[in-house]
């Protein structure tokens, strides 16, 4: 229900907008739906339909390229986006466990978001930090050296930034 | 610049920016005004010694310049107040100064920085920065006194060879793409560096980014092109903000746009960012993904050079490859050619890291060995464990040993082991690494990445897949490893693109000098590394254990037990194998057994 409640509230305008401003020439899709994510933080139906039919291509062409690549989500996601590195020197320093540190303390698996719509988990192939391993980003903020308890610190700290 | 003034410059690399040196700055910034100090406070990008980070260079009237090291925001006051106002020193936090020796020194010794010349030199945001250290004299040159074919000719006598792996002549390739028939030709720089473990290309684009540009206009002066392509990774937003800033800087004073200083030769940039596919790193899901389709590799012939983006003829090189151009111009090629082994001229930039002492960014003459690298570079393994291998050219490449440390970095003696040199990405691994793990790793990451057009990269590597994850779950079969050999030589001949073929590689590297660990895995049930979490155990060793509870405290599943200052014992039925109790005991009273 609330899934489709997001969906409706679709501000198409935006979209419109987008399509106005870059679609030049050819080439212009990825372009445009990464302003477009950038606007909605996600690609709801609706849009990519729009967008779709506003640079004259298939539907189902505009849904191929949105899942070829990582980049593109379908779904909303939280407010802070963690994405632990998977790089090979944070794999070798224990990436695996950083992931699961924060699946189980967010009680989410990897690539979902908390119900309260805090946090998205993510794994990113690398971040190119590699000096500090394992790393995570919180949003744009990087930390390194990580470990199960900072990883509960780290939690715990974001929970009392919002709640305060 | 003020010559006269004392100038402060903060290493702003993703690196730095990583270890908290935007806070570095901020409270420089504020210390500087609070306390009244006459200082022109700059930032700069890469100075290479990740480990280090944040990383902080003062140039005093009269002095060579010292790089302060660790400098994190709550050092800041007293450097500050003792370096900056009081001008004498913090000894112990200088990691680089020219008139001394310094405990690092050795991670420069050896280096030879002709890509990463102006790499945290000069302010990647600063367009007068990069001319006053000779940006665009090369440029200059070819478009004063220099013919097409004269051009090209320059960079075949060099010696370079693309730099994002294959090693392709690029002269030769330049050769191609000006031959081909047609008026409107591309440039494409491939920005799209995929390999976890490697951020040569990023630190290039964010400290230096105007050699780039510059690399790239004299390329499409070189094949008769007027627009290029910069494919970023949009993973890489600091890379983009500075290219975005240097070619708006370029275009403003003519080094970029039309008739570019008067010539008849005009040149635009573009950048196109994009959105994470790993195969796009291939030139012809590349175009594809710039022309905006799903970026899947197609058959070539035809080659870019004849047929390319949107089918006109295109030049596509790397980064690395573009950087060094500039310096080629203007040093001569016979200098670049001097440096390197018979085959391979010229320098390759590392992403050094993994479990060495000293990770960063390195640039080497070709024909130095992975030992030199490893040892007098790296400073050596952390934590006085064992060099086991390093890793190189990330999913496409393989794991070279300890015993063939000695191996000279050029092209033909690293695809000799089975590895290649591959864009640049080097991790060190010690004996806590399992090597079937690592191949695990990279086939875990080149599936997922796998496109999914050729069926024995789409099939082949999930099914290798499923073996390692058997292996290293303890479950494997006497016959995986034939299986998994057998596998890879059909995925190698059945793919269409470098993706495909050069993913196996991981695989056969690692069951060609690390076998023993496989049957390990296989026949005896035993990790050797000790690393494989299916087939260890953690066990609190009785004599050593104080109770103190640290353990208990930092387990996240309540697996550990036992009273205050009496022994604790872990219930191997709830225990995860995270491994955080033994990180965590300061008696080392846990083990892995």
């Amino acid at each position: 229900m609330e899934a489709a409640r997001v969906e409706e509230s679709v501000d198409l305008s935006v979209a419109d907008r987008i399509i106005a401003e870059h679609a030049s020439g050819s080439g212009s899709l990825i372009p445009v739906l990464q302003k477009a994510q950038e606007e909605y933080g996600y690609l709801p139906k609706q849009v990519m339909d729009r967008i779709a039919r506003g640079l004259h291509l298939p539907p189902a062409s505009v849904y191929g390229v949105v899942t070829f690549y990582a980049q593109f989500r379908l779904k909303p996601v939280g407010k802070h986006i963690i994405r632990v590195c998977h790089g090979t020197a944070c794999h070798v320093s224990g990436a695996d466990k950083i992931t699961e540190s924060f699946s189980r303390d967010l009680s989410v698996e990897d690539g979902e978001t908390t119900s309260d719509r805090l946090f998205t988990l993510e794994s990113v192939a690398c971040l190119g930090c590699c000096s500090l391993a394992p790393v995570a980003m919180v949003g744009e903020e990087t930390f390194g050296r990580l470990d199960g308890v900072a990883v509960r610190r780290l939690i715990k700290d974001y929970r009392k930034q919002e709640s305060a | 610049m003020d010559e006269q003034r004392i100038r402060i410059s903060v290493g702003l690399g993703a690196c730095g920016i990583a270890a908290g040196a935007r806070k570095t700055l901020a409270s420089i910034e504020e210390g500087i005004a609070s306390r009244g100090l006459d200082v022109e406070l700059g930032i700069s990008g890469c100075m290479g010694m990740c480990y280090r980070e944040p990383l902080v260079e003062i140039a005093r009237p009269g002095k060579p310049p010292e790089v302060y090291m660790e400098l994190s925001a709550d050092r800041v006051p007293r450097f500050l107040d003792e370096v900056v106002a009081g001008g004498g020193e913090i000894e112990e936090w200088i990691g680089r100064a020219e008139d001394r020796d310094c405990p690092d020194d050795g991670f420069f010794s050896k280096q030879k920085r002709i890509v990463l010349r102006n790499a945290g030199r000069i302010n990647p945001e600063r367009l007068e920065d990069y001319l006053a250290v000779g940006g665009y004299r090369a440029l200059g040159k070819v478009l004063a006194e220099m013919s097409r074919e004269q051009v090209i000719e320059e960079i075949k006598a060099s010696g370079l060879r693309g730099r994002g792996g294959a090693g392709f002549p690029t002269g030769l390739k330049w050769g191609f793409a000006a031959k081909a028939a047609g008026d409107v030709k591309y440039i494409i720089c491939n920005a799209d560096e995929g390999d976890p473990g490697a951020f040569m290309d990023r630190s290039v684009l964010e400290s230096d980014p105007h050699a780039v540009l510059e690399g790239m206009a004299i390329a499409g002066y070189a094949v008769g092109s007027s627009q290029g392509y910069i494919y970023c990774r949009a993973e890489y937003p600091i890379a983009i903000r500075r290219l975005g800033i240097a070619i708006a800087q370029a275009a403003e004073a003519g080094w970029l746009g039309d008739r570019i200083q008067g010539s008849e030769f005009s040149f635009h940039i573009k950048i196109k960012e994009g959105a994470g596919a790993f195969v796009c790193g291939e030139e012809t899901a590349l175009m594809a993904s710039i022309e905006g389709r799903r970026g899947m590799p197609r058959l070539r012939p035809p080659f870019p050079a004849n047929e390319g983006l949107w089918k006109k003829p295109t030049n596509i090189n790397n980064v690395e490859t573009l950087a060094n151009v500039p310096w080629i111009i203007v040093n001569g090629a016979a200098a670049y050619a001097a440096l390197g082994t018979e085959s391979s001229k010229g320098t390759k930039v590392f992403a050094l890291a993994g479990k060495v002492n000293r990770g960063g960014l390195v640039e080497v003459p070709m024909g130095i060995t992975i030992r030199e690298i490893v040892e007098d570079i790296g400073g050596g393994i952390k934590g006085g464990k064992k060099f086991k291998a390093a890793q190189m050219g990330g999913p496409s490449g393989g794991c070279i040993p300890a015993s063939l440390a000695d191996t000279p970095i050029d092209y033909e003696s690293l695809n000799k082991t089975g590895a290649i040199m591959g864009s640049g990405g080097m991790v060190v691994i010690d004996d806590s690494t399992c090597m079937v793990d690592v191949a695990r790793f990279f086939l875990d990451f080149t599936q997922k990445e796998s496109c999914g057009k050729c069926t024995f990269c789409r099939v082949g590597t999930k099914r290798m897949l499923e073996i390692l994850e058997r292996i290293t779950a303890g479950e494997g079969k006497q016959g995986d490893i034939e299986l998994l050999e057998e596998l890879a030589a059909t995925i190698k001949r059945g793919s269409l693109c470098g993706l495909g073929q050069t993913a196996p590689n991981p695989v056969l590297t690692t069951i060609r000098y690390f076998r023993d660990e496989y049957e390990a895995h296989i026949k005896d049930k035993v990790c050797p590394a000790k690393a494989c979490r299916a087939l260890i155990t953690y066990v609190i060793i009785e004599e050593n254990c104080n109770g103190c509870g640290v353990c208990k405290r930092a387990c996240p599943v309540e697996a550990i037990s036992g009273e205050k200052k009496e022994l604790h014992v872990i219930d191997p039925d709830k225990c995860t194998r995270c491994g955080l109790c033994m990180d965590r005991c300061r008696q080392d009273a846990i083990r892995v057994v």
